[in-house]
């Protein structure tokens, strides 16, 4: 393996803030929305929606990348729980703009980021180092 | 975001501390949202109450924390005052006459009898269902609602041609209290238009079957708007009402439009609008067939309990078990409740549905549903249930088995004790 290929990688990206704040943490990718109510458990963290790609991962602490929320308007209450329990991840990066994501987003309380000028999907992978500057509308990607 | 004189006056501390944390909410939301401005509404559908384990920490407190935390998402304790517009409760966690058969701690029930007179005493209508529009909360065309229940959401948007988004928890406490939400998404005519076509090519008749047709909805167009052509049914608020949940389970399906049955557009270019018509995903017996398997989520017969009445049975849904049922015994070893709004039940009783319903050896419910409560029967390993959306929801919240299929599968498979159903 050459030097510059064991360097990680850096990537920047620009966005709108929806949450103010900054965090760091390692990425947890979904691909697929995830619901709030029926689709979590807000003591732990995890998603437990059956034949979901995270079912049973726990999402407190990480960075989550995903599309953003689905299914009932249980959403934000659900999130919320999250918070107050301390399982809400560390911050929130989504593509797909809805009130539910929208309001669980702000009673989360995390920072949180849209309208990335790139793919998200592409270039975050699950595990990669993510800082989400919300104020800035800037995430930092260190891949692993 | 642009706010109003009085908006102003609100979150400047104008009318009270309640209204300003409710305004700071509302700002906070609108601004992650994007919106440029609120929107006055006077209909608010909403979860207020107490009755959850998780809430009942916060309740020792006192309610007006509840109210603050949960509704305001405000950390500081606000005397709540009354409401500022018309407000509803939706479905709660307990049933407050068979909370016991529930399983229900009857602390927690006796917590939520406390919460529903404080939320009484600040002018909250204690409808307690997830279909405010069949007990006479009916919002008429273009009016502005701020409603969450996203079965609720959809009815109202598609089959009554108000608007609305999804509203959750803490947006409707901060719309109760300043008859604002933010003016966004489907508030706005020129996001109302359809994006997807779903073209009907096989027989769509009874409830279950326009179930089955919301559940491959939602997977097709998510939180998309779809207008139909094909269809050949003219549907009953019951069919739509299964339809919109299932549609709102499996995608987040906000407003469709069906040329010929939903007012809002009489054809499709009407739903279209100037957005281009695209491809139609077609929805064929193959489709039906996919869907329908999809919902099973179970592979033992031997049944424990049927779940009826998400969302919340009709009147005619009520005579219709009663019939199914009249001078039946359900099996001993299963369990049969059946959920409607307790306005509806008072109408059941007085018919004699609810008498013959018990006769059998089921249960009438109000106020809740097993997916709200997480209560089942104790033992429940799997279940049976006529609605796509308790059927997406329940197996993972109770971490059960769980059967698709009609009413009258349903039924005949609660008095057999075994799951009869075939995929239709």
């Amino acid at each position: 393996m050459s030097e510059a290929q064991a360097k990680p990688r850096v990537i920047t990206l620009k966005g709108r803030k929806v949450v103010g704040g900054k965090a760091t943490a390692e990425a947890l990718v979904s691909t697929q929305t995830i619901s709030g109510w029926g689709g979590i458990n807000e003591r732990e963290g995890s998603v437990i929606e059956l034949h979901h790609q995270l079912n049973g991962v726990s999402f407190a602490g990480k960075v989550l990348v995903f599309p953003g929320a689905k299914g009932s308007s249980g959403w934000s209450a659900y999130w919320h729980m999250c918070r107050l329990n301390g399982t809400a991840p560390a911050a929130m990066i989504f593509t797909r703009m809805t009130t539910k994501i929208a309001l669980g987003a702000v009673v989360s309380r995390v920072p949180t980021v849209t309208d990335l000028d790139g793919d998200v999907f592409e270039l975050i992978e699950t595990g990669d180092l993510v800082e989400v500057d919300a104020d800035a509308g800037v995430v930092t990607i260190t891949k692993r | 975001m642009r706010l109003t004189d009085h908006e102003r006056a609100m979150l400047d501390g104008g009318h009270g501390e309640a209204a300003a944390r409710a305004m700071d909410l509302l700002v906070r939301y609108g601004e992650a949202l994007g919106a440029e401005r609120l929107v006055e509404t006077r209909n608010v559908a909403g979860a207020f109450n107490a009755s959850t384990p998780s809430v009942r920490e916060i309740a020792e407190d006192s309610l007006d924390r509840v109210f603050s935390e949960l509704n305001l998402d405000s950390d500081d304790v606000i005397e709540i005052p009354h409401v500022a517009v018309p407000t509803c409760q939706l479905i709660t966690g307990i049933d407050n006459d068979n909370f016991a058969t529930q399983g229900v701690d009857p602390e927690l029930a006796d917590l939520q009898l406390r919460s529903e007179q404080y939320l009484g005493k600040r002018g909250i209508n204690l409808m307690c269902t997830c279909t405010p529009y069949q007990v006479g909360n009916v919002p008429v065309m273009g009016e502005h609602c701020a409603w969450m229940e996203s079965s609720a959401v959809i009815y109202a948007n598609s089959v009554l041609g108000a608007r609305t988004n999804v509203e959750g928890k803490e947006s409707t406490g901060a719309a109760a209290l300043t008859g604002r939400i933010p003016y966004w998404g489907l508030h706005c005519p020129e996001n109302r238009f359809a994006q997807h076509l779903i073209r009907v090519e096989t027989e769509v008749g009874d409830m279950a079957e326009w179930g089955v047709l919301g559940y491959f909805t939602g997977f097709a167009v998510e939180e998309e708007i779809p207008a139909f052509e094909g269809l050949t049914d003219q549907p009953s608020l019951v069919k739509l009402k299964h339809f919109g949940a299932a549609a709102a389970s499996s995608g987040g399906v906000e407003l469709y439009h069906m040329p010929g049955i939903t007012p809002e557009a009489a054809s499709l270019d009407a739903a279209f609008g100037p957005n281009a018509r695209p491809e139609p995903a077609v929805y064929g017996a193959a489709e039906r067939r996919r869907t329908w398997e999809r919902l099973q989520n179970a592979s033992d017969r031997k049944l424990d309990f049927v779940m009826l009445g998400c969302p919340h049975n009709s009147i005619e849904q009520m005579a219709l078990i009663a019939e199914l049922l009249d001078g039946k015994r359900i099996h001993s070893d299963t369990e049969l409740w059946v959920h409607t709004p307790r306005a509806i039940r008072q109408v059941a009783d007085r018919s004699g549905y609810t008498a013959i319903i018990e006769a059998a050896g089921g249960v009438v419910m109000s106020d809740t549903c097993p997916s709200i409560s997480r209560k089942v029967p104790a033992g429940t390993r799997v279940i049976a249930t006529d609605s796509a959306k308790q059927a997406h929801y329940l197996p993972a919240i109770a971490k059960v088995q769980g059967w698709f299929g009609s009413v009258e599968q349903c039924v005949n498979s609660a008095i057999a004790g075994e799951w009869l159903g075939v995929v239709q």
